[in-house]
């Protein structure tokens, strides 16, 4: 339920690891032909229902994070719930809870306040402007996080 | 005589490694059953010790839950502690003795193997004499099982070779720290990190081996502390680091040397702390007047102006802590430049105050405690000399012997292999340790246990050194026998029993009371539990340097851990070893140590003109008889690989995957290229943690460090060149697993 990769790993040690970002307009929901994904009031995404998910893959198409999965043996779209099991009865999800270097922490913004870096929870895939509610911890005094995927495309061609 | 049976496919085929993917009955079973309870122990790999709660239904581990009280980890855990549990009623696990016949592996009865085992011991030193069996331990052992151990060879048997694989991780380590301060053991707990300015990590893969540890040095960074990295490649953690010092591989010494040379030069040494607590400063000062930055510079491939600014950097720093790990350890010179890096310390005054020291991440998972209580072939419990009358009158008072039947020291681990070799010693007891896939010159190791006249080992699964044994007894996990172990800090921990043996497996302690029985030395080997092994320890470890007598195994479970040293019921146990900087020695001063230069055993020349390092990958531990068993962690590295530069890539007309055959002086292999650009252009990396012609250790060297007996791992001499086509270990089943099309990485 987390997407793990080297960056560029021919390049660089660098690495990243991405839950949901738990989006405010979550993407995936509104593609979602059969209406499975449901957020919660307390903004939580949630995998596919069951009785509802098609496996029609739209979500994992249109989600600008790639996070969710089908999983062919259910025939579901599952997804990071914020390990709703735990998180539900006051407990860090497990991947912030073991993270050895602390990169994914679930905490409370006086927890890092100090913290040389700002947390930023806009981004912008070209035009679509995403609010999420997740943090990703960024450069400071930055506001959002802007990608131009057809840069990527470009930068790929010119190699 | 103790040729392997059959063929290694047929025992691939019964003892595996197979891999595990689920917790038993599957994840369906694992989410609707509910744990019986949940057991506070701790991770039974690394040195970290993290603690973690197993999920324990009936007789079963069915999973894991974070246990976030626990100061040192507070619930982190690396992806070898998430997956541990599934070694656990695991397919390959070993259920009952084993008896080798020509053909195959038989079953046996514990009567028939203990008989044998006694019989035939008792056989081989009566015709060669006490010293023919040897006997090899290791530090994932419990600090019991280590003490048992020591006392079974010494009394039991009788010999003077016993040793154990923390030879091969960082005894140099501690063999210097001896030297400097006459203590074995970090002088800080790793609450110290976060409050230095700078940190200085030399040889220590920190994101990879100690995974923890990464939070410490995090948490230093985000407080504004500044880290230093020297190491021939960029492990994770150099990805944040200030300063990065990529150093030719076997050339610390010279960049420690060189650091400590520009800090007197520029006058950056704290002279009180000199005067008030060291000794032998001139020595070494007039030692390192030749490592002038330039000298430095030709020696490690790094920059005049960067040794510069490290020595900078870490002298003028108010706090600073140098941490370093096999990196700095694994090298023929391994005390030298361990010596190095505390007379840096030393010169610097770092040492003795908050947010200050050097530090040895202590590799394995009872590194520390498994070295403390007599597995060691010169060492008595407590950290007391084998060589000391008043320590062998100590020991043996608690033992119930007279000094003079304990044995001398014996060989090291390196040396045990090779006086089988060479038909001097003539059979083995070991546990707790696959010399086939960790030893060097992995050939020669080979060679050695196939001349053995009498083996046995024990173990929970047929690690590759097993094939060769003629009795394999079924040993304990870690999880199946209570005790206690020492993490990488010092701190003493407590290790719980969550289960029981499976089937006819045996309690270790257990094996190792009844063979002392069956050798007619029941008398000295009384104990029916652990705890009773721990209370003789702590006697025999009274007044040593590592005093265990105040450490209760409900002191443990009350202070989350007791720091020896600990000499009273009612001492709290010791964090900080040498506060205000005074050493262990009588005078309480620190020691200079001269840190001189010496080549490689394996030196680099015109026909074998690259270096090769070895390693460890975060998703294995040590020789993999646990970690190659468990499906999650095999896939995140499925396969070794030899790190190689582009540029070094391009001039033999290798592309990434490729496959590559690495020659040396001892022997070659063939593995997939990865193409990276973080590591040395004249350097090549290979993780060492598979066997047989898989092995990183067919390449490498026996050269030993003099003093410490640590082999060379970290530098061998060797070349390249593109293979035809895949090796035959590389099937297509294989194949697939490490190379699907299109992929990526």
């Amino acid at each position: 339920m987390i997407n793990f990769d080297f960056v560029d790993r021919a390049e660089t040690i660098a690495t990243a690891a991405y839950v949901c970002w738990h989006c405010e307009d979550p993407t995936c929901a509104q593609v979602c032909p059969a209406d499975a994904i449901k957020k919660g009031e307390d903004g939580v995404v949630m995998s596919a229902l069951k009785p509802r998910c098609i496996a029609c893959e739209n979500c994992v198409l249109a989600c600008p994070f790639g996070i969710p999965k089908i999983i062919p043996e259910y025939e579901q779209m599952m997804k990071c719930d914020m390990c709703y099991d735990r998180t539900s009865v006051g407990k860090k999800p497990m991947c912030a809870t073991v993270c050895p270097s602390q990169a994914l922490a679930y905490l409370r913004p006086e927890d890092i306040a100090h913290r040389r870096e700002t947390p930023s929870n806009v981004f912008y895939f070209g035009a679509q402007k995403i609010t999420t509610q997740v943090y990703m911890m960024t450069p400071p005094g930055t506001d959002s996080v802007t990608l131009d995927i057809t840069e990527f495309m470009w930068e790929k061609a010119n190699v | 005589m103790a040729k392997s049976p059959g063929t290694l496919e047929q025992l691939r085929d019964q003892y595996g490694p197979h891999l595990n993917y689920t917790p038993d009955g599957g994840w369906g079973k694992e989410s609707r059953t509910q744990p019986d309870r949940l057991v506070k122990t701790h991770c039974c790999f690394c040195g970290q010790q993290c603690g973690i709660q197993l999920k324990v239904h009936g007789s079963r581990v069915i999973g894991f839950e974070p246990w976030e009280d626990f100061p040192f980890n507070r619930g982190m855990l690396c992806p070898k502690g998430v997956k541990r549990y599934l070694q656990s009623n695991h397919q390959d696990r070993l259920l009952d003795p084993l008896l080798r016949t020509d053909s195959d592996f038989v079953k046996a009865s514990w009567e028939e193997a203990m008989a044998l085992t006694a019989r035939r011991l008792r056989e081989v030193q009566d015709r060669y004499g006490k010293d023919s069996v040897a006997v090899y331990g290791g530090a994932s052992l419990t600090t019991e099982k280590s003490y048992l151990l020591g006392k079974f060879a010494r009394v039991a048997l009788g010999t003077r070779h016993i040793d154990y694989n923390g030879r091969l991780c960082m005894v140099s380590a501690g063999t210097a720290y001896k030297l400097a301060f006459d203590v074995d053991r970090s002088p800080i707990p790793w609450s110290e990190i976060p409050k230095a300015q700078v940190i200085f990590a030399i040889g220590a893969n920190v994101g990879e081996c100690a995974p923890i540890t990464t939070d410490y040095i995090w948490r230093c960074r985000d407080n504004g502390g500044k880290l230093i990295v020297a190491d021939p490649r960029m492990t994770p953690i150099s990805r944040n680091a200030d300063l990065f010092l990529p150093l030719r591989p076997g050339t610390d010494l010279a960049l420690l040397n060189g650091m400590l040379h520009v800090v007197l030069r520029d006058n950056l040494q704290d002279d009180d702390f000199i005067e008030q607590h060291t000794t032998g400063f001139e020595a070494v000062k007039a030692s390192v007047a030749r490592f002038d930055p330039r000298m430095a510079a030709a020696m490690t491939g790094v920059p005049p102006e960067a040794i510069e600014k490290a020595a900078h950097m870490f002298a003028k720093a108010d706090r600073a802590i140098a941490m370093h790990a096999r990196g700095l350890e694994h090298q023929s010179k391994g005390v030298e430049n361990c010596s190095a890096l505390i007379n840096l310390t030393l010169a610097t005054g770092h040492l003795g105050r908050e947010g200050c020291g050097c530090t040895m991440i202590t590799g394995q998972g009872n590194g520390q405690g498994g070295r403390e209580h007599g597995q060691k072939c010169d060492q008595l419990p407590g950290q007391r000399s084998l060589l000391d009358p008043k320590a062998r009158e100590h020991v043996a008072g608690v033992w119930g012997i007279s000094p003079d039947e304990l044995p001398q020291p014996g060989y090291s681990a390196q040396e045990i292999m090779n006086a089988i070799h060479a038909g001097e010693i003539k059979a083995l007891f070991s546990i707790c340790f696959n010399p086939a896939v960790s030893l060097p010159n992995a050939d020669f190791t080979r060679e050695a246990l196939e001349k053995l006249e009498f083996f046995a080992i024990t173990d929970f699964f047929l690690s590759e050194t097993a094939r060769y044994a003629d009795v394999v007894l079924a040993g304990s996990l870690q999880e199946e026998e209570e005790g206690v172990t020492c993490s990488a800090e010092g701190r003493v921990i407590h290790i719980q029993r969550a289960v029981d043996p499976p089937t006819n497996a045996r309690r270790d302690s257990e094996i190792i009371c009844d063979l002392a029985r069956r050798l007619g030395k029941g008398k000295f080997f009384p104990f029916e539990t652990p705890r009773e092994i721990f209370e003789e320890l702590r006697k025999a470890s009274r007044g040593g340097h590592a005093d265990y007598y105040g450490i209760t195994y409900e002191k443990i479970d009350a202070q989350m851990g007791v720091f020896w040293p600990c000499p009273t019921l009612d001492h709290p146990g010791t964090p900080h070893l040498m506060q205000d900087g005074i050493s262990f020695y009588p005078d309480g001063k620190c020691r200079f140590q001269l840190a001189e230069w010496r080549e490689s055993g394996d030196p680099v020349d015109d026909t074998f003109p690259i270096y090769l390092t070895t390693g460890r990958v975060v998703s294995q531990y040590l020789s993999g008889t646990q970690t190659r068993r468990i499906g999650g962690l095999v896939d995140i590295y499925p396969e070794p690989r030899v790190e190689i530069h582009p540029r070094m890539a391009e001039q033999h007309g290798i592309v990434d995957k490729d496959w590559v055959t690495i020659t040396t002086r001892r022997s070659a292999i063939t593995l997939q290229a990865s193409i990276v650009r973080t590591i040395r252009p004249d350097t090549v990396f290979i993780p060492y943690h598979w066997a047989d012609k898989k092995s990183a250790n067919m390449l490498t060297h026996r050269t030993l460090d003099p003093r410490s007996k640590i082999p060379e791992f970290k530098v061998s001499a060797c070349r390249i060149q593109k293979a035809d086509g895949p090796p035959s270990w590389a099937t297509a089943e294989v194949l697939v697993k490490i190379a699907p099309a299109g992929a990526a990485n």
